[in-house]
């Protein structure tokens, strides 16, 4: 008998582009759509498409290679889905936004402000106990920035997830 | 179209009339008041028919659904009212059955707020519907029903949900009744594959010595009973038909090779592992059929025509896919064919095995369902017939021995699997199709489900013919509990259930109690004719068993012809067959 589940060594992360019919209850039927299938919605972003009748999600999920065309099918099966697509991390370009609080007192403020520069993240906010900084760019380089922040007091940290578009005249 | 003072109740009931929905299932209550009133003006208009159960209402919808080919309506109150719907919404769902289910809901202002009866009916049916609506005000009724019957009706149907709060239905609603669909994702796609695709296909029968066509329910609802004929006849190719589409390619024609899977019929289940061509027209392998995931006509070309592409690789691994409706692509492939195929060998087997393993129904010690079939094939030869079943044994005896010639006209709930499914869809066969001989067979265990529903029988006065396959027990669960739990017999007898004839009796439903194999066709006869509803309550052996059977996750291989605990005696009782997980 085949195993119902796949070794763990299939199960990657799939960035998916869904426009969908801005209706009630679109949201939620996606989402069930997933995780009925045992893929882990990792990251969301829902907003208004080209016109306010359609919006446009950028989903990042995780699961078996073997079942991403089976859910892709079913997504788009859905009433309000116009299309459901997969892109490579190649052909599209992607973005993300962090704010990250840090709290960091005037001594190794330089430190952290260094830091900032070098990933080029704006200082946004500072008060005499803690500053936030705003960086955007690839979830890799978030990620990095983040690696060197560890060392100081990281308070708050919020990531807007991965929107993505996909490069060229191909449609996203 | 009038605009005038209509409130959503009545914009929606004018709506479902316009798109030619005229019959409605369903019980009233608290929520669903402005709804019923609606109905009450319309009643000259919109047939109603009041049940006992609202998963009684629901299948009812689905009998008629499946009778006529299209949707009625479902009208029930919020909370408790919605909730019983959904196993009549899943098997619908399951089986691709089109319906309008309409939720009466707590108002407005009353939404979120845990008010009397007030269920988030939208969210829970959500994995169960095709789509659905909550309707936030009266405006936007006409769009949602018009969109509701364009979306359970077209491409692969389905139920659909419309949820109205009480005030919602009763404001004034002052869009036109006929206002456009908004669906811009909604594309059922009806010839989706591409042209070289038919000619592929064509090729691939010409030079398949093995050839079978499995015939699904997809079939049915594309209406392409003709067509398949057509197609079996010219290139001489045998036909297995799923559970769901039996009597879409006659029980009797002689490439007819029957119901294959889990209960299948021998002959089909051999054939299935040897073939080297699979034409599978609106069926979705569906795990009873398959057996073992990834071990199903490992030889065989395969080809996947469905009008639904998700369905697509979801259980099986086409080699060739097909989008579109199963008639549409048969009228293509038609005129391209090249022949019958040189299977005569292939045929020559199959007919040797048809022989060998024909079922044989001992007709000592006590009544075997079979036995029933058998009489009901006799009585019900040269009747316009539909036959309902419920869900269990029963239902796999009558899928291997009723013979069913025409499609629509074999009842059941499939994929669901809904016990309780039988008599409430043949209550709305029977006023689909008033002049039937509309037989409801029916287990004890899955009749004492929805049983209420007698009343609705008598009530609307329908000559229904219900056969009760009575053997005190849920038999299908004893039959795994023997195969696999060790012959440990869990909650599966069924003491305590009444003398159902005297049931029937109370409520005026002429019955009578079928104790000996030698009175089964000549009681039978006599429930048959007589006018009105009847009953017939047959004591059935107990223990008795399915056979052929597939163990479940097996491949149809393994297929097991008889009942391992029943050989001969002298001989080695066969080890029991494992559970495998």
């Amino acid at each position: 008998m085949i195993p119902e589940t796949a070794p763990a060594a299939s199960v990657r992360t799939h960035n998916l582009s869904i426009y969908v019919a801005n209706r009630p209850g679109a949201l939620a039927r996606i989402a069930q759509t997933f995780s009925r299938r045992g893929f882990n919605i990792e990251s969301l972003v829902v907003s208004p498409g080209k016109t306010a009748e359609l919006s446009r999600m950028t989903i990042t999920v995780k699961g078996e290679e073997a079942g991403l065309e089976q859910v892709i099918q079913q997504c788009s099966k859905l009433v309000d889905v116009v299309a459901c697509r997969e892109h490579d991390d190649a052909e599209v370009v992607s973005r993300e936004l962090a704010l990250v609080k840090i709290r960091v007192e005037a001594p190794r403020r330089a430190e952290v402000l260094q830091i900032a520069e070098y990933f080029r993240a704006k200082t946004v906010d500072m008060a005499e106990q803690a500053m936030v900084l705003e960086i955007t760019g690839m979830p890799d380089k978030i990620d990095a920035m983040i690696g060197m922040l560890r060392k100081f007091d990281i308070e708050e940290l919020i990531r807007t997830g991965k929107v993505i578009v996909a490069r060229g005249d191909r449609e996203t | 179209m009038k605009t005038g003072a209509t409130t959503g109740a009545e914009a929606l009931i004018r709506c479902l009339l316009a798109a030619g929905i005229d019959q409605a299932f369903g019980i009233p209550g608290g929520a669903a008041l402005t709804l019923y009133d609606a109905l009450y003006a319309h009643r000259d208009r919109m047939r109603f028919v009041l049940a006992r159960h609202e998963q009684g209402a629901t299948h009812m919808a689905d009998g008629y659904a499946r009778a006529t080919g299209r949707p009625a309506a479902v009208f029930v109150t919020s909370g408790p009212g919605a909730t019983n719907t959904v196993t009549g919404i899943m098997a619908a769902y399951m089986d691709s059955i089109p319906l309008l289910v309409v939720t009466g809901q707590a108002t407005r202002a009353m939404l979120g707020k845990d008010a009397f009866q007030e269920t988030d009916v939208f969210n829970l049916t959500m994995p169960i519907v095709k789509h659905s609506y909550l309707v936030k005000s009266a405006d936007d009724v006409p769009r949602a029903v018009r969109e509701a019957v364009y979306i359970a009706t077209s491409g692969r149907p389905g139920p659909v949900l419309i949820d109205v709060p009480q005030d919602v239905a009763q404001e004034p609603c002052r869009a036109p009744l006929d206002a456009p669909v908004e669906l811009p994702g909604y594309r059922p796609a009806v010839r989706a594959y591409p042209p070289e695709a038919v000619e592929t296909v064509a090729g691939w029968l010409a030079e398949a010595r093995r050839p079978v066509i499995l015939a699904g329910h997809g079939a049915v609802l594309s209406g392409a009973s003709a067509e398949l004929r057509r197609l079996a006849e010219a290139a001489r190719a045998p036909v297995a038909v799923t559970l769901l589409a039996k009597g879409v390619f006659p029980d009797s024609h002689p490439l007819c090779l029957g119901m294959p899977g889990m209960h299948g019929t021998a002959w089909a289940n051999l054939a299935l592992p040897e073939c080297d061509l699979l034409l599978s027209l609106g069926a979705r392998f569906d795990d009873r059929i398959l057996g073992e995931r990834g071990g199903f006509c490992t030889g065989a070309r395969i080809v996947h025509v469905d009008v639904d592409p998700a369905e697509f690789g979801k259980m099986a691994a086409p080699h060739l896919r097909c989008a579109g409706d199963v008639r549409a692509f048969l009228s293509d492939l038609l005129p391209r064919l090249r022949g019958p195929c040189d299977d005569a060998e292939w045929l020559a087997e199959i007919d040797r095995n048809r022989r060998k393993h024909a079922p044989k129904t001992p007709i000592h010690g006590g009544i075997r369902p079979a036995l029933v079939f058998g009489a009901l094939n006799r009585l019900l030869a040269g009747r316009d017939a539909t036959l309902a079943t419920d869900v269990g044994q029963h239902q796999m005896w009558a899928a291997q021995t009723y013979r069913c010639e025409r499609p629509d006209r074999f009842l059941t709930s499939g994929g669901g699997g809904a016990m309780g499914y039988g008599l409430p869809a043949a209550i709305g066969a029977q006023i689909a199709r008033p002049g039937d001989t509309v037989v409801a067979a029916v287990g004890d265990g899955g009749f004492q489900m929805t049983q209420c529903e007698l009343a609705t029988v008598v009530n609307q006065r329908l000559p229904i013919k219900i056969v009760v396959f009575d053997n005190r027990e849920l038999g299908m669960v004893r039959q795994w509990q023997d195969l696999l739990c060790g012959g440990r017999h869990s909650a599966v007898a069924l003491d305590g259930s009444p003398d159902f004839a005297k049931l029937a009796a109370a409520y005026g439903i002429p019955a009578w109690r079928l104790k000996r194999p030698a009175d089964v066709e000549k009681i039978l006869r006599r429930a048959l004719d007589t006018p009105g509803p009847a009953l017939v309550d047959v004591e059935t052996v107990r223990g008795e068993t399915v056979y052929p059977m597939v163990p479940p996750g097996h491949p149809l291989a393994d297929m097991q012809l008889r009942d391992p605990a029943r050989r001969p005696p002298g001989r080695p009782r066969k080890a029991r067959q494992e559970a495998k997980p």
